[in-house]
């Protein structure tokens, strides 16, 4: 075998050089894991103008301006990113596109890194446009390429449909050449300006265009047939066909479908029909499957299939009866070994001062989510995107004073400026005594450390516009706003409770950059004087994974431990001191 | 050929990611197709992590399953008991004896198992473990656990020592070469 002209590349390492020789010249995106490569490594081509943008829906917008004046376009969210950019995403249906424009979006079945488990193919329907779901890195390059032609052909925006393991999986795809396309922009109003009557007379061509395109999902090479022993057909796509054939081989006929909207009809009434027993293998939700039954075809689907979590090769073996049995065991219980917050993460300070003054925490997305596990566990809420500050209204407004000076909303630089600022809105308008700590760790930080509109640099780390959160806050109408360092316990505690303690709205800035950022520098580990220590494990409350207890005494990690002194502010021995000895 | 499994196991921010991509361009330079399938987001924030790495004349499925794995890579002995289900029957365990303190046991929730060397071989699996913190110690630095592992799951691959050190160069700075291949020598000498 022969590997030339085949490079391994991840799934979204795929895509973005997909975008390359499809010729896109506009990529705006906000990162969310399993999506954010894709506009990474695209950024690395200079032919493509890349960005990252506050957030999705603003990224969804931007993308579709650069298609209406004549350049193919992209933007790039994880699956509940397409909720807050469907907004733009259903009108775009009916404006049409006028360069191709290309919509990834990446699901999380198994929720490695997200909130819910949703299913975007309902987005695709909903909307009316076309999906494309590639099952490898080649087909998310090849898929990639032809969502542009679909998208130029058919005068619509696609949809991209990554999952997890598509993305996050590297395997053999072929390499081409860049072409530019340019397509001159013109005035059209009744395309492009969707008030009711412009609306109404795209709606049908809306539709039109879905049954031309159930007409080319029924021959287009993205849907195929692979035809081995009849006995059993399975319909199946995405990372559940590699699965299917890691179980199967060519032992039963396949028919994969690389289009998951429109569905086609006769190329599976024909499938159907040379098959003895039909199954549709599909992660989630049954929406091949509710698809073939409403053609009256019978078929077996979620009867023998799970609609929640992400599948593997024992799953479906073991679903359709093959036993899977482990070799080894040994007896003991294995712990859990959860994510926790980093050595020195500035996060941590903070939510021990919250815990401290037992405050009812309604958080947010972010790395400091896991101030909501032990041995913290100070946060009580956490739902999407800006949810904290809106809830804190909410929540204030009826509990009144018998909450407002205990409750406080907790949301990180990032997600302030994707979907904070609206709510802070609503709280400075409709007037609720709430008060808002923004942690601001300068990046964002989870999805590994994007540049947003608070870091003063673009997504190529060159200097960029810089938006003050103060400043921003006051001209809000906030006039209580004031910043403390979270690792200086004592200042945190004494403007909580006096922020707290103020009959107004105000925001509390906790403002140290993420300890994982290159240029932070950082002290020298600190270390157990064993004389000292009384093994009390009040340094334990911090949760902290540098340090654990080791023959009755506090023990630190000097692999780990980054000198941040929170530890040592709860030490009532002055047994944690400063090693004085480089990192 | 048939398919072969190698499971890479550890805490996130070892540095598991290097290995795979080394792994990855070593398994596609002997021209074999490869599929690699790694973690990113939450679980990286010091959670367990696990990557995996398939080669053969084609491969399908991106993961592994239970009782698939021919190697378990683990980067701390605690990974290498979790993942152990994963293993193949008369599949080889390479494994650091390092022990990291998962929160659980961190704040007194749980314990760390005890023995777990002794208990994994009385499991009978095929475990060989070292303790790589030391060896990257002795390199040059901490950070170089993870090519001390592959110096020592090299010597169970029937392939060239310069293939091995073609894909060291390919993946780590210039400047960090000669300690990575003190690294891998030190791990596969072991």
């Amino acid at each position: 075998m022969t590997n030339t002209n085949k490079q391994l590349l991840l799934g979204n390492k795929a895509v973005a050089r997909g975008l390359y020789e499809a010729g896109v010249c506009f990529i705006s995106s906000y990162p969310g894991t399993p999506s954010t490569e894709v506009t990474e490594e695209a950024v690395k081509y200079d032919d493509i103008y890349c960005e990252w943008a506050p957030n999705e829906k603003v990224a969804m917008e931007a993308a579709f301006g650069a298609c209406l004046a004549g350049r193919r376009s992209f933007c790039a969210q994880k699956h509940v990113g397409l909720n807050v950019a469907a907004d733009p995403l259903y009108t775009m249906s009916y404006t049409g596109v006028n360069a191709g424009m290309v919509i990834c979006v990446a699901d999380d079945a198994g929720m490695h890194s997200s909130q819910n488990e949703q299913d975007s193919r309902h987005h695709a329907i909903a909307a009316k446009v076309p999906m494309l779901e590639p099952s490898d890195s080649a087909e998310a390059l090849e898929f990639t390429k032809t969502a542009y032609q679909i998208s130029e052909q058919f005068d619509t925006p696609v949809l991209l449909k990554m999952c997890t393991r598509v993305a996050h999986s590297q395997s053999l795809a072929p390499i081409g050449e860049r072409t530019v396309p340019d397509r001159p922009y013109e005035k059209n109003i009744g395309k492009y300006v969707m008030m009711p009557g412009n609306a109404k007379r795209r709606h049908p061509i809306v539709e039109e265009r879905t049954r031309l395109l159930t007409a080319y999902a029924e021959t287009t090479p993205l849907n195929r047939v692979e035809m081995g022993g009849t006995e059993i057909g399975i319909i199946t796509a995405s990372t559940s066909y590699q699965y299917v054939k890691e179980v199967f081989g060519d032992t039963v006929s396949i028919l994969k479908l690389g289009m998951a909207n429109p569905l086609p009809v006769d190329l599976i009434r024909s499938f159907a029909a040379k098959v003895d027993k039909l199954y549709v293998v599909e992660e989630l939700d049954p929406i091949i499957e509710n698809h073939v039954r409403a053609l009256g075809i019978p078929v077996t689907g979620k009867e023998i299939l799970p609609l929640v979590d992400e599948f593997s090769q024992n799953l479906i073996a073991e679903a359709f009866g093959q036993k899977k049995e482990s070799a080894y065991s040994i007896a003991d219980a294995i712990p859990a070994r959860p994510p926790v917050m980093c050595a020195g993460c500035p996060h941590r300070g903070l939510f021990y001062t919250l815990k401290k003054n037992k405050c009812t925490v309604l958080g947010d997305i972010g790395c400091y989510t896991l101030g909501a596990v032990p041995p913290l566990g100070a946060i009580e809420m956490t739902l999407c995107m800006g949810a904290s500050i809106g809830a804190l209204h909410g929540f204030n407004k009826v509990r009144g004073s018998e909450s407002e000076g205990k409750t406080v909303a907790v949301i990180g630089d990032s997600t302030f400026m994707h979907s904070g600022m609206t709510g802070l809105a609503n709280v400075a308008y409709n007037q609720s005594n709430s008060t808002i700590i923004i942690v601001d760790n300068s990046i964002t930080g989870m999805t590994g450390h994007q540049q947003n509109p608070t870091t003063g640099y673009n997504i190529k780390g060159d200097p960029a516009g810089k938006i003050d959160l103060e400043a921003l806050c006051r001209a809000m109408g906030f006039e209580r706003v004031s910043v403390v360092d979270p690792y200086d316990l004592e200042e945190c505690d004494r403007v909580l409770k006096q922020e707290l303690a103020a009959p107004a709205p105000s925001v509390i800035i906790s403002r140290r950059p993420c300890a994982l950022l290159k240029y932070v520098r950082h002290n020298p580990p600190l270390r157990v004087n064993t004389d000292k220590c009384v093994g009390c494990k009040s340094c334990m409350r911090v949760g902290c994974p540098a340090i654990s207890i080791r023959n009755g005494k506090a023990h630190i990690d000097n692999t780990l431990c980054v000198g941040c002194n929170v530890c040592s502010q709860l030490c009532h021995f002055g047994a944690l001191e400063d090693s004085g000895k480089e990192a | 050929m048939e398919t072969k499994n190698i499971m890479i196991v550890g805490v996130g921010g070892q540095g598991s990611l290097l290995a795979s991509k080394l792994l990855g361009h070593l398994l596609l330079s002997q021209g074999y197709d490869v599929k690699v399938s790694e973690v990113h987001g939450m679980s990286q924030r010091g959670g367990s992590v696990v990557t995996y790495v398939r080669y053969g004349d084609q491969v399908h499925s991106p993961i592994i399953d239970r009782g698939e794995a021919d190697f378990i890579v683990s980067f701390e002995i605690l990974e290498a008991a979790r993942w152990l289900s994963y293993l193949k029957k008369d599949g080889q365990i390479v494994t650091n004896t390092q022990m990291i303190d998962p929160m659980p046991v961190i704040t007194g929730a749980a314990e760390y198992p005890q023995d777990l060397e002794a208990k994994l071989k009385a499991s009978g699996a095929r475990v060989d473990a070292l303790d790589c913190l030391k060896l990257a110690e002795e390199a040059g630095s901490s950070k170089a656990v993870n090519i001390v592992l592959l110096g020592r799951l090299s010597h169970y691959f029937d392939l060239p020592e310069d293939a091995w050190m073609a894909s060291l160069e390919a993946n780590v700075p210039p400047k960090f070469l000669a300690m990575n291949k003190k690294a891998f020598a030190l791990g596969r000498d072991y």
